[in-house]
């Protein structure tokens, strides 16, 4: 497998903060409400890997190395299962698994409609992110994977409509997503600067 | 990970703890820390600072007046049934005070750039004594009380905490509001030297936080101002070193590290309302039937919460003071007064 060692060193960072974390709640280091702490930090660990996931394609195009876009799906799936231990958090230690209230959020809370849509999106492309799905959807696949584009927003308008007194962070990580996206726009994909002449090639095939 | 689900039925260990155990314990070094005020015992023991009743209470440096106050404090002179007091250091450690950040930790980090000492308070308004006073004087005429209270937060948790203050109906009989007076108006503390939440510009508070009260609620003899807490005085982070505690509205009610405090005779603007009018009402009263915009006000977590059982209670309405305070809203519709 090439870069066996980039790829293992990225598994290893992503797997260092949620066991920190569960560490830290084992030692009673999370403060009083420790679910709810894991709760937030797996929400904001979730937009960090997703923002990463989205660097990964720019970075690529700007160094020309390969070793990018080879981990952009082990990070998308890593964003995934933030995302899955986020949702699953929310539903032992906030819900107390009640799922007729359950029921009730999914309907009256615009935040968590946003926040459910957002993980069914990573889902989809959780699901189909196998070499298979990749060759049976073809050329679809491409198009269904910019859903990634929406899941950005949705995270971000979910984090917005959590906020209650002061936007700096959330500006931080909304600034960020937002030039990751204007990076995307042909005119302006184009114009980015190589660094290094070294083609691509295969490398673009994940 | 072990994820222990409990089935229904099962007992909690801390169902199955007899709290009336806990609490006559604390009754009992309450009682001998009573009797210990009245005996008549030599200056110097006094002098001493007293031992807290309860666990992992930082010492705190109290200034004079408080500690001369200590003696005749009423201990438990209001306490909760059935329900074991908020460690020390999660009360102390988990607060909701933006002038010194937005998370949780961060007041307890922060809030030691607060200086509390001298400290004045305005009261002004609708009353016939106004004035400036120095803490120390303002405090003079009360006797501190122990009023141990359930605090509900609008972000679905809770805690119990024992608060040591008076009465703000004592307050008013000081000051003599006059007919005028239909509400009183508190104001905290506005210094982004010492405060260090209020330099950032992407803040949607308009500083200085400012809560009020009508004057009948402000009159119940539940309404407390606070000034120290777990037998000590206030530490920086919990609001020193004078705030208000009414138990059943949400906390951010509760104003802190006051300034100023008004008698005025129309309802004031108050922070949150400013803020989010149809998430934050005027009267905050803690009410499980009426949710949050954002999320349902009908169980909360009752902390320190386990990571393998979160404390999650139902809410019950004005907190568990309905009996004292129901009365107050007799005829309003609490739908659209939240």
């Amino acid at each position: 497998m090439r870069y066996l060692f980039w790829r293992l060193a990225v598994f290893v960072a992503a797997c260092i903060a949620p066991v920190m974390w569960l560490h830290q709640a084992w030692i009673l280091d999370l403060g009083p409400d420790p679910g709810k702490a894991l709760v937030d930090r797996f929400g904001l660990g979730t937009l960090v890997l997703l923002l990463i996931t989205l660097t990964m394609t720019p970075l690529h195009r700007i160094t020309g190395w390969a070793g990018w876009v080879l981990v952009r799906r082990q990070l998308g799936l890593w964003c995934f299962t933030y995302a899955l231990l986020h949702m699953l958090g929310y539903g032992f230690f906030i819900l107390g698994f009640d799922w007729a209230q359950l029921g009730v959020e999914l309907v009256k809370r615009p935040y968590i409609i946003v926040g459910s849509l957002a993980f069914l999106g990573l889902l989809a492309l959780a699901v189909t992110s196998n070499r298979h799905s990749q060759r049976r959807l073809g050329a679809r696949w491409k198009k269904l994977h910019r859903l990634a584009y929406l899941i950005l927003g949705l995270g971000l308008l979910h984090f917005l409509w959590i906020v209650r007194a002061d936007l700096k962070e959330w500006a931080v990580y909304a600034l960020i997503g937002a030039l990751l996206l204007v990076l995307r726009i042909p005119a302006i994909a184009r114009r980015i600067p190589r660094l290094s002449n070294r083609r691509a090639g295969a490398a673009t095939k994940v | 990970m072990l994820i222990k689900i409990p089935s229904a039925s099962a007992c909690k260990e801390s169902d199955v703890t007899p709290e009336s155990i806990y609490l006559s314990r604390r009754a009992v070094l309450g009682a001998s820390l009573a009797g210990l005020a009245v005996s008549a015992l030599p200056s110097w023991a006094q002098a001493a600072d007293p031992v807290s009743q309860y666990d992992g209470v930082d010492a705190g440096s109290a200034p004079g007046w408080f500690k001369d106050k200590l003696p005749s404090t009423k201990w438990q002179a209001v306490t909760v049934q059935n329900e074991a007091i908020t460690p020390y250091k999660d009360a102390t450690h988990y607060n909701n005070f933006y002038e010194f950040g937005t998370d949780k930790g961060d007041p307890a980090q922060n809030a030691d750039s607060l200086k509390t000492e001298p400290w004045t308070v305005v009261v002004d308004g609708e009353v016939g004594k106004p004035g400036r006073y120095a803490l120390e004087d303002f405090m003079k005429p009360y006797q501190l009380e122990e009023r141990i209270y359930r605090l509900r937060c609008v972000e679905a948790w809770s805690m119990v905490i024992p608060w040591m203050g008076f009465p703000i109906s004592e307050l008013l009989k000081q000051v003599e509001p006059t007919s005028k007076a239909k509400y009183i108006r508190f104001e905290t503390l506005q210094d982004s030297k010492m405060m260090p939440g209020q330099r950032s510009s992407f803040a949607l508070i308009d500083w200085p936080y400012v809560e009020g009260l009508r004057l009948d609620e402000a009159m119940n003899p539940l309404a407390i101002l606070a000034v120290g807490m777990y037998g000590r005085e206030l530490p920086n982070q919990n609001g020193a070193p004078l705030r208000l505690v009414v138990p059943w509205k949400y906390g951010f009610k509760s104003v802190k590290s006051i300034v100023r405090i008004s008698l005025v005779s129309e309802q004031p603007k108050t922070t949150w309302q400013s803020i989010a009018a149809n998430e934050y009402g005027f009267y905050a009263n803690v009410n499980p039937t009426v949710d949050h915009p954002r999320w349902t006000q009908a169980r909360e977590r009752r902390l320190p919460s386990g990571l393998f059982s979160p404390n999650i209670r139902p809410t019950e309405m004005f907190n568990g003071y309905g009996e004292q305070v129901a009365s107050l809203y007799t005829g309003m519709d609490l739908r659209t007064n939240y």
